[in-house]
Parts: C-alpha cells; sequence; structure tokens
C-alpha cells in the first residue's frame, strides 16, 4: 500500500493521501480489479460470502429447529425428511449445519479481529520505541508464543467457564504474538520512513505518529493476517470444541458434532462425522484462499 | 559470535521464567482441588483432618510463595519431583510417554519433508500453471482440514474399505517394529500432511522469491542446465526459512498433539498434559508446561545457530 510516501502523505491524513495518488480507485474498484486477478481468491471470497448469507439467514434456511430432539428418528441415514440425516439425539444434522456457522464465524471474527488488532498495536508500538520497551514486549511475545496454546485454553474456560466470549478469550491469546511479530517487522521499515520523521520534525507527539502515520500503513499486512487467523481461529474452536473445552452442548458448532458420538458411531453413522468436518474445511479453506490471495495483491514479500 | 551465543542463552532465561510463573499462578487460579479430586473422586464425603493430611503430604499447606520457590529451585536442577496424583517422579513418567510422542513426531517431520520440498518445488518452477494450482489447492486443503477430522476419516476409511483397525497398544519400535509402524503410520500421516502443507507452502514461496535473484540469473546465463541452476544455487537459498518452518513445528508437535492423541487413543506427552490439568496435578502439568516451553525456545536458538552454517553470509554480532 504505502510503498510510495509522498510529502504530501505528511500533511495530510494517509488515507486521504493515498486516494490522491491513485485517483478514481473505489471500494468497488478495488474489489472488482481483485477478483479479475486472483480466481482463486476470489472463489474463497464466494464461499466466505455465501457463508456470511448462511449465518444470516440460518432461520430461513435450516429445515428444522437444532434444538429439537426427537427420539424416534437418532441416528438417521439422510433421506428427504433430514438431508443429512440425524445424531443420537434425533436433531437434524444439516440444521446444526447451518445454524453452526453462527458460532464459527461470531467466534472466528471475534478472536481474529481482537488478536490481530491488540497484536498489530503492540508490534507498532515495539517497533516505535525500540530500545527497553521493544525488548521488554518481544520477551513477552516470547512468553506468550512458546506457552502451550491448549493450558491457556483450559485455564481461562475452567476459570472463567465456557460461554463464547471466554471461548473467543482463549483463543485470541496465542493470536497475539503472531501477529504482534510479523507487524513489528513491517512496522521496523515503516519507522524508517521520511514521513515519520517529517512528522516527528514538526513536533507531533509519540501516540499521534503512532496512530495516524504507523498503524494506518500496516493496514495491508493486518487485513491479510485477520483473514488468515480467521481460518485458525475457526479451527482452534473446532479442535477447543472436540476435546469439550470450547462452546457447549447443545450450542450447534461444528467443532461440537464430531465429538462423541461421531466417533463412536463412525461406522454405523458415518455422516455425523462427515458433514461437520466437510463444513469446517470448506470455510477454513474459504478463509485461506482468501488470505492467501490478499496476500499476493497487497504484500507479495509478507511472511506468515 | 560467541557474545552471541552467550546473550541468546542468556535471554532464554528470563521467557522460561516467565513461562514458569504464568504456569504456576494459573494452575493455582483455576478451580479445583486435587485434593478432593484424589480422595472424594465423583462424591463422597472426606474427614477434613484426612484432606489436611494429604495436603500436608503434597506440600500444599505451604505459603504460596514457598511452594513456587521450591518448584523453580527444583526445575533449575532438573529435579521436578513427583506427580501429585500417582505419586511416582515426573521425569519418569514423562519418559514413558516421551518415546510415543518422540517417535510420532520424528516420523510426521519424515513425511512432511519428503513431501513439502519437492512438491513446493515444483509449485514454484511451474508458477500459475495447473501443477501450481493442484498443488497450491492441496496445500491449502491440509492448512484447512482439522487434524482431529482428518483422523476421524482415515480411521472410517480403515474399517469399511479394508476391514481393518490399526493395533490399540503401544509396542515399542525396538521390540517390535511392524506392530508399531502399523499403529503409528496413520497418526503419522495425519499430523504428516497438515505440516507438509505449511512447509511446501513456504518452499513455494521462498524458491519463487530467489529464483528472480541475480545469481540465478548469472548462473543461467553461464549456461548452467536448469537442474543445475535450481538445485545447486536456487534451492540452497531457499531451503533457509523452509528449515526454520521445519523446526518450529517440531517443537510444536512435541507438545501439541492432543487432539490427534485423543482421535487414535494414543498414550503420549498430549493426553499426559489433558489428564494433568483435569486432576489438577500441580506438579505435572507445570513439569510439561516448562518441557513443552523449553523444547520451543531451544528450538528457536538451534535454528538461529544452523542458519550461520548454512549460510556463510550470516553471522551475529
Amino acid at each position: 500500500m504505502a510503498t510510495d510516501p509522498s510529502v504530501v502523505g505528511v500533511a495530510l491524513p494517509p488515507r486521504r493521501a493515498e486516494r490522491a495518488a491513485a485517483p478514481g480507485s473505489s471500494w468497488a474498484g478495488l474489489i472488482l480489479d481483485f477478483a479479475r486477478r486472483r480466481t482463486l481468491g476470489a472463489a474463497g471470497g464466494v464461499v466466505v460470502v455465501l457463508m456470511l448469507l448462511t449465518a444470516a439467514l440460518a432461520s430461513v434456511i435450516a429445515p428444522h429447529d437444532p434444538y429439537e430432539t426427537n427420539f424416534l428418528d437418532q441416528l438417521k441415514p439422510p433421506s428427504p425428511g433430514y438431508l443429512l440425516g440425524t445424531d443420537s439425539f434425533g436433531r437434524d444434522v444439516l440444521s446444526r449445519l447451518v445454524y453452526g456457522s453462527r458460532t464459527a464465524l461470531k467466534i472466528g471474527f471475534g478472536a481474529a479481529f481482537v488478536g490481530a488488532s491488540i497484536g498489530a498495536l503492540l508490534g507498532v508500538v515495539s517497533a516505535y520505541f525500540g530500545g527497553k520497551i521493544d525488548l521488554l514486549l518481544e520477551r513477552l511475545m516470547d512468553i506468550l508464543i512458546s506457552f502451550p496454546l491448549l493450558i491457556l485454553a483450559l485455564a481461562v474456560v475452567t476459570a472463567l467457564g465456557n460461554n463464547d466470549t471466554n471461548v473467543i478469550i482463549a483463543i485470541t491469546i496465542p493470536i497475539i504474538p503472531r501477529v504482534a511479530r510479523v507487524i513489528r517487522a513491517s512496522a521496523l521499515t515503516i519507522r524508517q520512513m521520511p514521513y515519520v520523521e517529517a512528522a516527528r520534525s514538526i513536533g507531533a507527539i509519540d501516540m499521534r505518529i503512532v496512530l495516524r502515520h504507523m498503524l494506518p500503513n500496516v493496514m495491508a499486512p493486518y487485513l491479510i493476517l485477520v483473514t488468515a487467523f480467521l481460518g485458525q481461529a475457526i479451527l482452534s474452536e473446532a479442535a477447543l470444541s472436540f476435546l469439550g473445552l470450547g462452546v457447549s452442548e447443545p450450542t450447534p458448532a461444528w467443532g461440537l458434532m464430531l465429538r462423541g458420538a461421531s466417533v463412536q458411531f463412525v461406522q454405523r453413522a458415518p455422516w455425523l462425522a462427515i458433514a461437520p468436518g466437510v463444513a469446517l474445511s470448506l470455510a477454513v479453506f474459504a478463509f485461506n484462499l482468501l488470505g492467501d490471495s490478499l496476500r499476493d495483491h497487497l504484500d507479495p514479500r509478507l511472511r506468515l | 559470535m560467541h557474545r552471541y551465543v552467550i546473550s541468546r542463552v542468556a535471554l532464554m532465561i528470563p521467557t522460561l521464567l516467565g513461562v514458569a510463573i504464568i504456569a504456576f499462578v494459573l494452575l493455582r487460579i483455576v478451580p479445583g482441588d486435587i485434593v478432593l479430586l484424589k480422595l472424594a473422586g465423583d462424591g463422597g464425603r472426606i474427614e477434613e483432618s484426612v484432606l489436611q493430611q494429604e495436603r500436608a503430604k503434597l506440600g500444599l499447606d505451604k505459603p504460596i510463595a514457598l511452594q513456587f520457590v521450591d518448584w523453580i529451585w527444583g526445575a533449575m536442577r532438573f529435579d521436578f519431583g513427583l506427580s501429585m496424583w500417582t505419586g511416582r517422579p515426573i521425569i519418569h513418567e514423562v519418559a514413558i510417554r516421551l518415546e510415543l510422542s518422540l517417535q510420532l513426531t520424528i516420523m510426521a517431520s519424515i513425511i512432511a519433508t519428503m513431501f513439502a520440498i519437492p512438491l513446493g518445488a515444483m509449485a514454484a518452477l511451474k508458477q500459475d500453471t495447473w501443477v501450481d494450482y493442484a498443488i497450491r489447492l492441496f496445500s491449502i486443503g491440509g492448512l484447512a482440514m482439522p487434524g482431529f477430522w482428518v483422523g476421524i476419516i482415515t480411521i472410517l476409511c480403515l474399517l469399511v474399505f479394508f476391514h481393518y483397525l490399526p493395533p490399540l497398544t503401544f509396542t515399542s519400535l525396538l521390540k517390535n517394529p511392524a506392530e508399531n509402524l502399523a499403529m503409528l503410520i496413520w497418526p503419522a500421516l495425519t499430523v504428516g500432511y497438515r505440516y507438509s502443507a505449511v512447509a511446501t507452502r513456504m518452499t513455494r514461496s521462498t524458491l519463487l522469491e530467489v529464483m528472480r535473484d541475480d545469481y540465478v540469473r548469472t548462473a543461467r546465463a553461464k549456461g548452467l542446465a536448469e537442474r543445475l541452476v535450481v538445485v545447486r544455487h536456487a534451492m540452497r537459498n531457499a531451503l533457509l526459512p523452509v528449515v526454520t518452518v521445519i523446526g518450529l513445528e517440531f517443537a510444536f508437535l512435541l507438545g501439541g498433539l492432543l487432539v490427534t492423541e485423543q482421535v487414535f487413543n494414543l498414550n503420549g506427552i498430549g493426553k499426559l498434559m489433558v489428564d494433568a490439568v483435569a486432576r489438577r496435578d500441580y506438579t505435572m502439568t507445570q513439569a510439561l508446561i516448562l518441557l513443552v516451553a523449553g523444547a520451543f525456545v531451544v528450538t528457536n536458538f538451534l535454528i538461529d545457530m544452523l542458519y550461520v552454517f548454512l549460510d556463510p553470509r550470516i553471522s551475529y554480532s
């Protein structure tokens, strides 16, 4: 994005400067350009949009109530009445799948957005101030990165209880240091840019430089990281739920659907294991595809 | 260089100390009491005096600060004490499981490397052809599919198509190699697929970058066969970040196979950790956290050192 720092960029807020540099580029134009040049990424984007629609319209799409148990229809194979069969409580798998997209998106977006934002802020602060602050923050990130992920999740969930917010917190913590590292590396080069020096020389305070000059210019890696970690967060949620540490029954969630019965009755009722896994993989696949193409498009040298 | 090595080693200490402090505090914040879990199980009432006696036996009656100092002092001498749950030495309990976890991690690494480097190179050399697309889809797929689900599906396929179930009990590689491999090959393939996906992508992207460098053009200009340009000039330089990824993933897997172990019913470090936390076995959990963090920190350090040997241009000062 900000590979061409013009002198104008110092006086004007960065976003306006950018628009001035590339006239006629609107959001729609940018998206069209992306879709034309990155077919795979656009395909991922379409799946993401479909998933968002599914989550939004879950009550319209789902043929049954996802919570409704029916003990006469336990472990029924797929049929016109139950398109993807039923689970061991006689609940409709398709409906639970449709509603499960809500859980996945909510927790995925929550964790990726919060984790990437905190990580980005820490990374920029670390790079901008350098010295002792940098050293201290880096050590803190080292500790967080080397701490076993599951123990953190376990501690948060057992200490605070497993509602959605706590599951998000548990997944967010490991994202923060990983984002902070990548953003710090990008911010280190930005710090050397003339516009940062110019801002400092006209007497801008540190906070203003960090917030108005540095943060907007790590937007490209930030966007890429949010997308990439969205997939990761959805996977983490599924893994935690599978272990019984994520969202709890009877909430419809894909990882939870793979727990217990689907392993126990894997031979008798394979649809229980197949459907949620396919949904999970497809969702993460789409987000990864989108994230990958975004990286190629915005910042090809970025290493995740 | 010597000074750099020393300072790097010195920096591990605050990191591990930080991990130790967080581990210690975190475990004591989490509700639950090992003494109650151990003696009363799910229900039943126990005399308060019996509980006090057990607490004293486990050293839980001492002030928290003293407990911490005792533990850290032991850990620094690699003496992690006894498991609060089984009462046996932790080193011993960990060693039994480490054999399985280590073997599985090594197998997964070999599988991953075997696939990742040729596939990544092929994708980079045939960029934007169907070969590249196929390999990229394959590797993004590896990242997208949850490991435990791939495990479930693997077991399902073996059952349905081959009427075969892998052995359920672990036998040492030295005792019965065939039995051992028949059990571990499936989880190793499951984990290796994801692992290779990470490394394939890294190989592809670094090789793409390197192939545009001047020395590759020079090598071509002097008439070197394309195969030699790739193998001798490009690959050597592209592999550094790949080594990093493989190393980090290795350290991560040593302690991070919880879910896979659950699916394949393996008794490794991951299961030990899940059980230890569930039982509030403080000493065991703390030791395992330090082990996992230590493996990670040491691997990181070794990778940095390896860089110096692999690339003579790098020298730390």
